[in-house]
């Protein structure tokens, strides 16, 4: 199965991760390659089968609703790009 | 000193043969003169020093433990409080750590001392250590060869005696193909048995860390440090954790061990398959008898691993946006175009592949024919190893098909590279543990035996590695010029 570059385009802007116009080529083959890898589990049926998303097959815990994590808020926004009286920031976004 | 194992160098400790910091300054001398190897991103030297003098405190007061005292390395996908935790990544470049990964906090607590952080492939994603942003790691026993990935800076400081132990972390193999192709010790324990917190996610369905060491012996004492419930881990396992030292000199006599048909077939290198074949005549003479069977969903397992641990890695990558941490492009001009250019211009090629791939699977219209199709493959595969591992106690095979291939070799192929993955990735799909360990050469290069078991059975493999570790010393041997 082959991908075109449009659909590439596509893909990278739903995961919004840019990618130069001369790199398309080549994720267009390595996509397309890897999708070929993929069609060989077509080779097996699977109608009956459970599907597993998880080794464990185990439910999620459940803990008591109290405060568990220490507040350390000085520390994250230490190591943020863009910070201004406690807030993120980021380009304007209502005009 | 640097040439003793673990338990050797905790001995020493403990009688006062040397001193902790004594031991440290080896160790960051070592680091300093190979550093052309490439195995750490970052050498925490002073931190280093202190908790060696730490530990002589300790190593003196009778609280010392086996670790107490001990130069290990983390790899850099483990968060280490105020330190960088990079992650291979130029997203990460420039993150400074805010907490301790669980493990990271049980090592500390033993009293091991930190070296530095360890070099591996983007985000855990690669084979050959090449797709770190911080360059290829060399392979010690060839410097022309990679190391294997993604834990290589990992295996490669093990090797060359630039740690005594390491952590790794295995997603598809990337505890024990490192480990096969320098020579070391490795285990990837059963999916939940190692606390995740603080280990930066790629898959985190299949993702488990582990200990790298010199022998199974070594290996032991680590993982009883590393395992264990923890609560800031939803998927951790609440089961006791046994004492991974005492089963070891258990006799291998009435061993079952299987050998599936699928893990000798084509694309096994043939020097490769006579070194296994040697060795499995040693487990042989151990006692162990040998029993062919046949798993025969495991040729899927390449074509479901790579659905589901890129679906798993779009959805975990989707946290770097450049807002609250990590890199952040250059005057954007809108929220799109923030997200959009610190995501491409902070990950890597490989991690862009992989991240286009798990939203190409997950997206309206293929998830039934992609996701859902591998989870119920990865199902198939999982039945596969319990009933192979309700017959035989131990399945063995290999763990690579060849020794390292050369750096930049499978660079432009990136299908060829995943191919290199078969005999390691259906172990992640079904959660067992596994280990690899030194079983011989082929022209000078490692090649690594796996032992694959049932879930929480890493006593057993432990048992089984280290019995034929006592009839073998290829996990003795020190690469040139690193003696």
């Amino acid at each position: 199965m082959s991908l075109t570059a449009d659909e590439v385009n596509k893909i990278a802007h739903l995961a919004r991760l840019g990618i130069d116009k001369q790199d398309i080529t080549s994720y267009t083959k390595d996509l397309s390659g890897m999708l070929d890898l993929m069609t060989r589990m077509s080779e097996l049926n699977t109608d009956d089968v459970e599907p597993m998303a998880h080794p464990m097959d185990q439910s999620q815990r459940l803990r008591a609703d109290v405060v568990a994590e220490p507040n350390n808020r000085e520390k994250f926004q230490a190591i943020a790009p863009q910070v201004e009286a406690g807030l993120y920031l980021v380009p304007k976004v209502i005009e | 000193m640097h040439t003793k194992t673990l338990t050797e160098l905790s001995l020493g400790l403990r009688s006062g043969a040397f001193s902790s910091v004594e031991l440290t300054q080896t160790f960051l001398q070592r680091i300093s003169q190979h550093q052309d190897l490439n195995a750490y991103i970052t050498v925490t030297e002073e931190l280093a020093l202190q908790q060696a003098l730490a530990a002589d405190v300790r190593l003196a007061n009778g609280t010392a433990d086996c670790l107490t005292g001990i130069p290990i390395a983390q790899k850099d996908i483990f968060c280490t409080l105020d330190v960088k935790t990079t992650c291979g990544s130029k997203m990460l470049d420039n993150f400074i750590a805010p907490y301790n990964a669980t493990v990271v906090e049980k090592l500390n607590q033993s009293g091991a001392v930190m070296l530095g952080k360890l070099n591996m492939d983007e985000f855990a994603m690669g084979s050959s250590n090449e797709t770190s942003y911080y360059g290829a790691v060399k392979n010690p026993w060839n410097i022309t060869t990679v190391p294997g990935g993604s834990s290589g800076g990992s295996a490669a400081a093990v090797a060359a005696r630039l740690a005594v132990c390491a952590t790794g972390t295995d997603t598809g193999g990337s505890i024990r193909q490192p480990a096969a192709l320098c020579g070391i010790t490795g285990l990837k324990p059963t999916y939940g048995r190692v606390s995740r917190y603080g280990m930066i996610a790629y898959a985190s369905s299949l993702d488990q860390g582990g200990p790298m060491t010199r022998s199974a012996e070594d290996a032991a004492i680590v993982l009883q440090t590393m395992a264990g419930f923890d609560a800031k881990d939803s998927t951790s396992v609440d089961l006791p954790v046994p004492n991974y030292s005492a089963e070891l000199n258990n006799s291998l006599a009435g061993l079952k061990i299987g050998l599936p048909k699928e893990f000798f077939s084509d694309g096994l290198n043939s020097d490769v398959a006579a070194v296994l074949a040697t060795a499995i005549d040693e487990y042989r003479k151990l006692g162990a008898e040998i029993i062919d069977i046949s798993m025969p969903n495991l040729k899927l397992a390449i074509p479901a691993y790579y659905v589901i641990a890129p679906a798993e890695c779009s959805a975990n990558l989707s946290r770097f946006d450049g807002v609250r941490y990590g890199y952040r492009c250059e005057n954007p001009k809108d929220l799109t175009d923030l997200y959009t250019r610190s995501r491409g211009e902070g990950f890597g090629k490989e991690v862009k592949r992989r991240i286009l791939m798990g939203t190409y699977a997950l997206s309206t219209g293929y998830y039934d024919a992609y996701y859902l199709k591998a989870q119920k493959i990865r199902r198939l595969i999982s039945d596969d190893f319990k009933n192979a591992l309700a017959k035989v106690d131990v399945i063995m095979g290999p763990v690579t098909p060849t020794t390292a291939f050369g750096i930049g070799e499978k660079m432009d192929d990136p299908i060829e590279m995943y191919l290199s993955d078969i005999y390691t990735i259906a172990i992640n799909l079904a959660g067992v543990p596994a280990m690899s360990i030194p079983a011989g050469f082929v022209a000078g290069m490692p090649v690594g035996l796996q032992l694959i078991g049932s879930y929480f059975a890493e006593d057993r493999l432990l048992n089984i590695a280290h019995q034929y570790q006592q009839v073998t010393d290829w996990h003795q041997q020190t690469p040139n010029g690193f003696e």
